[in-house]
């Protein structure tokens, strides 16, 4: 099939961006839509022009490293996906396909759509862990946990930290990674423990490193390629309602 | 000459490592505070060692290539992790684990490290479970397990099929409470490119900070090297893009020796290859074989029929189906290890009866398994595989059974270290996937995750302080030190010729032969003639690498075509070595299949008088033949056996 694209160029944070146009022919139905990116830079880099630059790592969509905005949607048009494992055959020949970088204050542009997450990492730095040392565990069966517990921690525990819920937020709020965290460790007795001074902690980390609050329009939900729900930051507020009182 | 000692403690198997524990030297702890370590890499090995050695009150320096630790590949293992619990009752123990890991690495690997590694393999489960790694558990809440290929009891302990990234976030999540309480340093998007030695000891390294494309300069009392894998020089396989062997290569022209270069593993079960553009491949966990059966039609005429896309596999009936790993290996059948699936696959496709376009793949259907169990019970187990197959293959496996053909997946091979996890070079350590400790000449499945954990968390936080106990004298030291200065400007030197050659090929075009001289002639099935015509072959590439290749864009900036480029220089010369590892090796054992010698059956045939060695190879030079090095494996507590999975 025959695309046109659309893409986002940015040199670097400090220039300003625009959208460029490329053609590109003959694309496959088959490929993933980063191996279709991988043909059009290999043109460009032919044609001696700066290929464009965009996350990526396992192209399994479990590393949470790729991201781009599609046709106005984080990571395209199909559900419950990364970008990495969307395939061209979502798309039909003559496509015009809008391609942008996540837009959000707490994610800085680095360079066309690339940009900067450390923002999750400091969440999870503040407190979204278990303060276990190593060599300090019981025996691991010891503490039997209810299965549906384990399987609602593993739901929240999915979450790939691809960003792709700030993105779609209107408010650019980041509920949905950290109402995740949240529950997989509170969901679980090894991570109950610290359930109140985590959640108190990453609220507030959160509003200092710039993420918006959360509106409840769901958008966050709709987009996330790991089909992390809302229930998530309902739990959050509750957590958070129990840790204040 | 260089020495190679094993180093590993005398006296009973059962007792090497309590032994070594006891008598070892420990810093105490003021004097840890005192001491940096370097440790490159986030994945299970390089994040729990960070985390562990963190809390013990080392500073450490943590480095990844991606924008978080987060990342590392670790992430994208799927199946499960190996621990002699014995929970299900079913004869498990730490030998029978050793045994396994031991038989399945076709026993090319050392007993004393496979039997310290089975030790630790419940602590880690244990220590996983404290961080909140949510593993499968059945009603009453005990933990869960599932079989593994190689194995005849149920050790394995899971994540639905997202172990890696489970475990991972585990380690992640420590190394990021020890960030917040300032015992790290962590560097993302940092790419190692050179050793920094101070009077004969690593003590520092060299990086490319991806974004900028500025040089940086970092120095400790000891350097961890936890980087992973080197099956990208492949170009296609199940590793991530940015995969690569840099920091091990450069670390071995600084003197670490490379142990077995030529050990890769074939994962049996990957989505086939599809086309020309494609960047990577997929691996389907190896957990599917528990309930999937692996067929190719029985006559050719339908295997010709499938090719040309007239019929579809489920047309085919029963009585036409060949069930080759059951009727080949009747004890193990689809469960039979990685290498022995592998070749089982090639020789069938080989043979003509290959079920796709290409003739490169073989059906592994759940129809059975459907019928025995209920979609509910498949879809619980292996939903998201069953997903990601679809979304990429177009393909529905709960209608039509799945496609699959083997692919490169994990590399056995890898820096040489000793029992304390030491290589060569004093005061550098390699971890995890980066060494070539504990898997022999094939891995068994679940056993990377364990390994990777087992040095991370509880082997290299020892070892490195029987080390580090003689350099609590050495204060911090600044990296403007003339060492520092000349390694800089090796790879500031480097950098500068790659972006000089102004040719006309792009990186991936090189990259992509070379995968092809390797998957042809240094892949599964490898031969003298088609060894040398490698080494040849890529010795042409490189040349035509330094001369023709073409980048873009400039040095010091973000520039994905240089980073690449970087890494396929490495990949060039380890792709030799490879080969030449797999020449002089004439045997065949687990992945490293020599058609030269195999039995009637055309099982791997070892040649234990001769070759039950590692290869650890020695740098001698730009254009110079490597020197060779034998570590003699000595077998105590098992017998050398021919495999039978019979
Ligand atoms: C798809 C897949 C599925 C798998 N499934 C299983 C399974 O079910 N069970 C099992 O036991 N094993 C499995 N494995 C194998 C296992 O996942 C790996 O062997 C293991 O996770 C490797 O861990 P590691 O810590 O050694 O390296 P990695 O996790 O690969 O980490 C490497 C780290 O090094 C960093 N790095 C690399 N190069 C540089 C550089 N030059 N400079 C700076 N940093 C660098 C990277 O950023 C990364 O942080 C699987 C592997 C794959 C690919
Ligand atoms: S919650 Fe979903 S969208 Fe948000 S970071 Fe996690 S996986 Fe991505
Ligand atoms: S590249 Fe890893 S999730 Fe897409």
């Amino acid at each position: 099939m025959d695309l046109k694209l659309k893409i986002w160029r940015q040199k670097d944070s400090q220039s300003r961006g625009k959208f460029v146009n490329y053609k590109l022919n003959d694309v496959s139905p088959d490929s993933s839509f980063l191996e279709m990116l991988d043909v059009l830079n290999e043109e460009l880099v032919e044609r001696n022009e700066e290929p464009i630059v965009f996350d990526h790592d396992c192209r399994e969509g479990i590393c949470g490293a790729c991201g781009m905005v599609i046709n106005g949607r984080p990571h395209g048009p199909d559900s419950l996906i990364t970008v990495c494992q969307l395939h061209m055959r979502k798309f039909k020949h003559g496509d015009t396909i809008v391609i942008e970088p996540w837009r959000a204050r707490a994610f800085p542009l680095i360079k066309d759509l690339m940009v900067d997450r450390y923002a999750f990492d400091k969440l999870i730095q503040e407190s979204g862990f278990v303060s276990v040392n190593t060599g300090s565990a019981p025996e691991a069966n010891s503490i039997p946990v209810k299965k549906h517990y384990a399987d609602l921690a593993m739901d929240a525990a999915a979450c790939i930290g691809c960003g792709a819920c700030v993105a779609a937020c209107k408010n650019a709020s980041a509920m949905l990674f950290v109402g995740a965290k949240v529950s997989h460790l509170t969901l679980l007795p090894q991570g109950k423990i610290e359930a109140k001074e985590r959640v108190l902690q990453m609220v507030a980390k959160m509003d200092e490193l710039g993420f918006g609050n959360c509106t409840n329009t769901g958008a966050c939900e709709a987009e996330c390629p790991k089909g992390i729900t809302l229930t998530n930051i309902a739990r959050l507020n509750r957590e958070y309602y129990y840790a204040k009182v | 000459m260089h020495r190679i000692h094993s180093n590993i403690p005398e006296g009973p198997l059962t007792e090497k490592w309590s032994s070594y524990k006891s008598n070892q030297n420990l810093v105490n702890p003021a004097n840890k505070r005192k001491l940096d370590i370097i440790v490159v890499g986030t994945g299970l090995a390089g994040g729990a060692a960070a985390a562990s050695l963190a809390e013990m009150g080392f500073k450490v320096k943590s480095f990844c290539y991606q924008d978080s630790p987060r990342r590392a590949h670790s992430i994208a293992a799927q199946g499960g992790i190996n621990a002699a619990k014995n929970y299900q009752n079913d004869g498990d123990s730490i030998f029978r684990l050793f045994f396994d890991t031991v038989k399945g690495g076709d026993y090319r690997s050392r007993e004393g490290n496979v039997y310290r590694l089975a030790e630790v393999s419940n602590q880690i489960i244990d220590q996983c479970v404290a961080q909140g790694v949510p593993f499968a558990r059945e009603y009453g809440g005990t933990l869960d397990n599932r079989s593994f290929g190689g194995a005849l009891v149920s050790r394995t302990f899971y994540a639905r099929g997202q172990t890696g990234q489970q475990l991972l976030l585990g380690a992640y999540q420590s190394l990021s409470r020890q960030i917040k309480q300032g015992n790290v340093e962590m560097y993302p998007r940092m790419e190692m490119q050179n050793l920094v030695m101070v009077d004969g000891k690593a003590r520092g390294i060299i990086c490319r900070d991806v974004i900028t494309g500025k040089l940086e300069r970092f120095s400790a009392h000891a350097v961890v090297l936890a980087t992973g894998g080197y099956g990208n020089v492949f170009f296609l396989s199940t590793m991530a893009m940015g995969a690569n062997a840099s920091a091990i290569w450069q670390c071995h022209k600084k003197g670490a020796l490379f142990g077995n270069p030529c050990y890769v593993q074939i994962h049996p079960t990957c989505i086939p290859v599809h086309g020309e553009y494609q960047s990577k491949l997929t691996l389907m966990s190896e957990s599917l074989r528990n309930d999937g059966r692996i067929w190719v039609p029985k006559n050719k005429e339908d295997a010709e029929k499938l090719q040309k896309g007239e019929i579809s596999g489920s047309e085919i009936p029963e009585e036409n189906r060949d069930y080759y790993l059951e009727r080949r290996y009747p004890a193990f059948g689809n469960l039979v290890p990685r290498d022995v699936a592998s070749r089982a696959a090639k020789e069938r496709c080989d043979a003509g009866y290959g079920v796709n376009s290409t003739g490169l793949a073989v059906f592994l259907d759940f129809k059975d398994s459907i019928a025995r169990l209920g979609k509910d019970v498949i879809e619980a187990k292996y939903g998201n595989l069953f997903q990601m197959y679809e979304k990429i293959t177009d393909d529905n496996p709960y209608e039509m059974p799945m496609m699959i053909y083997p692919a490169i997946h994990y590399s056995m091979g890898g820096i040489w270290v000793d029992y304390e996890l030491q290589t060569t070079v004093p005061g550098l350590f390699a971890t995890g996937e980066s060494n070539f400790s504990d898997h022999g000449a094939n891995r068994l499945g679940a056993s990377a995750l364990m390994q990777g954990l087992a040095d991370g968390y509880f082997v290299l936080p020892y070892t490195i302080q029987n080390y580090l106990a003689h350099e609590i004298n050495t204060p911090r030291f600044p990296t403007d030190l003339k060492e520092f200065e000349q390694a800089e400007s090796e790879v500031r030197k480097r950098l500068e010729d790659l972006m000089a050659v102004k040719g006309s090929q792009t990186v991936d075009t090189i990259h992509k032969r070379l995968g092809k001289i390797m998957w042809d002639y240094v892949g599964m099935a490898r031969n003298k003639d088609g060894l040398e015509l490698a080494i040849e072959e890529i010795q042409n590439l490189k040349e035509d690498f330094w001369n023709n290749l073409k980048i873009p864009g400039e040095m010091d900036d973000l520039n994905p075509e240089l980073q690449k480029a970087t890494r396929l220089a490495d990949f060039l010369e380890l792709g030799e070595l490879m080969a030449m590892d797999a020449m002089h090796r004439e045997e065949s054992c687990g992945g490293h299949f020599r058609e030269e010698f195999q039995t009637g059956e055309g099982e791997a045939l070892r040649n234990d008088k001769d070759f039950a060695y590692v290869a650890a190879w020695e740098y001698k030079g730009e254009g110079k033949e490597p020197e060779l090095h034998k570590e003699a494996l000595k077998f105590e507590n098992v017998e050398l056996k021919q495999r039978n999975y019979k």
